[in-house]
């Protein structure tokens, strides 16, 4: 971790002044074409996606948009099924991440942060999967749950076990799977983020911490974790966007056919809405809205702990 | 997962002296925390390793004797098969057509917005810096249904594409990378252009030297380890990316390899070895640059996460 010395910035006052024409051309075009990108291609579907939420359309002419106030929402809310159990299984996805994987993936980097031999072949093997593309997270999975010839159900039979296991159909069974399948990924990830905050740790505090008596629980929980403080919220923050966004292993693993019965995701529902031939804008913009208003917390958190520094 | 985790060894300070001054109780101590440590890491590698088994395997072979049984024989014929039948090369160089332009540009332009907003004080600054972080920040699916149908309404000459939209070519896929990746790195580029000494630019515009000169000729050379760094783990992000062009390309022969093998998946889907040698396969140019590039992938991670 490079220690950066925030330089402060000086007040300049006169600083815009001794740019030529020259030089606030090419500012304005610097800025101009990237801004004008993000706005168009980001920022107005975003805006976009909220303003349709209270229309419905059936996406062909534009002259078709009709103004229907909360319609979506209430229909959504009381007369669409799929939408409770995703509701139910993005809070499932996130309590499981953010209580298994991430105090895994921190317990492991307070472990490998030592110096012991071989930690970089530890640390390699259990950060490998998050090199690996989501689709092939979900596909390497899928030859593991296969109920006729996944490992997992091999390994049941080999040991005698008579039972024969739909991992993935079984509507009781499949988000677990899909979660497990899933932290393999996250775990590597906040092992990786949070080794780096640990090397920027003062080892003088654990030290003082071990010479008066603490063991290495006590160290890491009333000394390492709170003083880690930056980080934890970057991990906290990047749980809640991962557990919001998850869409593509879901996506493999439910047979590349949408949502499935068991495994219904916000962000599943909202292209159900898009792709097919049933297309209800309204429906997936107003689902699209619901998963937004939920990122803007942990997006929020994010700006407030990155910026706060330097409005002051 | 493993819950008969020994308990972490209580004296961390006392043991690394021991282990620097090679006392006869140092190695031995280690030995639990070896054993935990490798267990997990052969644990975390099953998987891979499984799909690498299944791969080698004959269809035929598996189809006899089991998933879970030794093997009669071992081939690449899997990768053969997965390489010539399901047009492999071809969606490898959809992805090279789509990643290098992406990332090529994508550095450029948030180099760009960070020098602006990181080596000038206009009045606005912190907002722009926002935006573009925030931006980064929207879950892909909370703007996919206006994305796809801007997408439709955009039309582009034939020499570009021949859907004659911005829908279904590799242009649009292009557009999204940039707009949506622009603003990580650009939260990363800015806060490595901060570290850079003011007392340059202004040397620089004393000299008279106009500021695209300060740009390319100082800021840019400045800032080539966080490019690296950027560079590496985009790449690998952007070739990983799996849902817009699922979104955003109908068509199967135009998407990038990673969404390809969702095409995969429907045409082989009774043959796990295959679909076992394809992953694997488009497995393979992330893990060379992730091994090849380690350190810049893993800074790239962890400086745009690790300050403020």
């Amino acid at each position: 971790m490079s220690s950066a010395p925030t330089t402060p910035p000086a007040p300049q006052g006169a600083r815009p002044r001794r740019l030529g024409t020259g030089d606030r051309i090419f500012l304005t075009v610097i800025i101009g074409i990237p801004l004008a990108a993000l706005l168009f291609f980001v920022w107005l579907p975003a805006l976009a996606s909220l303003g349709l939420s209270f229309t419905t359309w059936d996406g062909v002419d534009l002259a078709d948009i009709h103004w229907i106030g909360l319609d979506n929402y209430k229909e959504i809310f009381t007369n669409y099924p799929p939408f409770w159990p995703a509701v139910r299984h993005n809070v499932i996805w996130l309590l499981f991440t953010a209580l298994l994987p991430t105090p895994f993936g921190i317990f492991l980097a307070y472990q490998l942060d030592r110096k012991i031999r071989f930690t970089r072949i530890y640390q390699t093997a259990v950060f490998l999967p998050m090199v690996l593309s989501l689709a092939v997270v979900g596909f390497i999975w899928e030859i593991i749950y296969n109920p006729d010839t996944g490992l997992l159900n091999g390994i049941l039979s080999a040991t005698g076990s008579s039972h024969h296991i739909d991992w993935l159909g079984n509507s009781d069974l499949n988000l677990w799977a899909v979660l497990v399948a899933s932290s393999w990924r996250h775990t590597g990830y906040i092992m990786i983020l949070y080794l780096a905050g640990l090397k920027g740790f003062d080892p003088a505090l654990k030290e003082a911490a071990a010479l008066d008596g603490a063991n290495g629980r006590q160290t890491f929980l009333r000394v390492v974790f709170p003083a880690l403080k930056p980080v934890n919220v970057i991990i906290l923050v990047i749980t809640v966007m991962e557990s919001l966004r998850s869409f593509d292993v879901v996506y493999v693993l439910g047979g590349g056919v949408g949502s499935k019965p068991g495994m219904e995701l916000l962000s599943l529902l909202i292209t159900d809405n898009i792709i097919g031939e049933s297309s209800h804008i309204g429906y997936g913009s107003a689902l699209a809205v619901v998963l937004l208003v939920v990122s803007l917390a942990a997006i929020g958190t994010f700006l407030v702990q990155n910026f706060r520094k330097e409005d002051q | 997962m493993t819950t008969t985790v020994p308990r972490p060894a209580s004296r961390p300070r006392t043991r690394r002296a021991q282990q620097t001054a090679k006392t006869p109780s140092g190695p031995r101590r280690q030995t639990g925390r070896h054993l935990m440590l490798g267990g997990i890491a052969l644990l975390w590698l099953v998987p891979l390793l499984w799909a690498m088994y299944t791969s080698l395997r004959p269809y035929s072979d598996t189809a006899k004797h089991g998933y879970l049984s030794w093997p009669h024989s071992i081939g690449l014929g899997n990768f053969s098969d997965a390489w010539s039948q399901s047009g492999m090369p071809h969606f490898f160089w959809n992805s090279v057509l789509i990643t290098v332009p992406s990332v090529l540009c994508t550095l450029l332009f948030s180099a760009a917005v960070a020098f602006f907003v990181s080596r000038f004080d206009f009045r606005w600054n912190i907002v722009l810096l926002m935006l573009f972080t925030a931006g980064n920040l929207l879950p892909a699916q909370v703007l996919i249904t206006p994305l796809y149908r801007l997408y439709l309404l955009i039309p582009l000459p034939e020499w570009m594409s021949d859907s004659l939209l911005l829908y279904n070519s590799a242009w649009g896929i292009i557009a999204i990378h940039i707009a949506y990746q622009s603003g990580f790195c650009t939260f990363v580029l800015s806060n490595y252009m901060k570290t850079i000494p003011k007392e340059i630019s202004e040397a620089a515009l004393v000299d008279g030297a106009p500021v695209w000169r300060q740009f390319f000729q100082i800021i840019l050379p400045l800032c080539r380890p966080a490019f690296a760094a950027l560079a590496t783990l985009e790449s690998i992000w952007i070739y990983n990316d799996f849902f817009w062009p699922l979104a955003l390309i109908e068509s199967g022969d135009k998407r990038p390899v990673t969404s390809a093998l969702a095409n995969l998946q429907g045409a082989y889907f009774t043959n796990p070895n295959l679909i076992a040698a394809g992953s694997l396969m488009t497995a393979i140019p992330t893990l060379l640059v992730y091994f090849a590039l380690q350190r810049q992938f893993i800074s790239g991670l962890t400086i745009g996460s690790g300050k403020g």
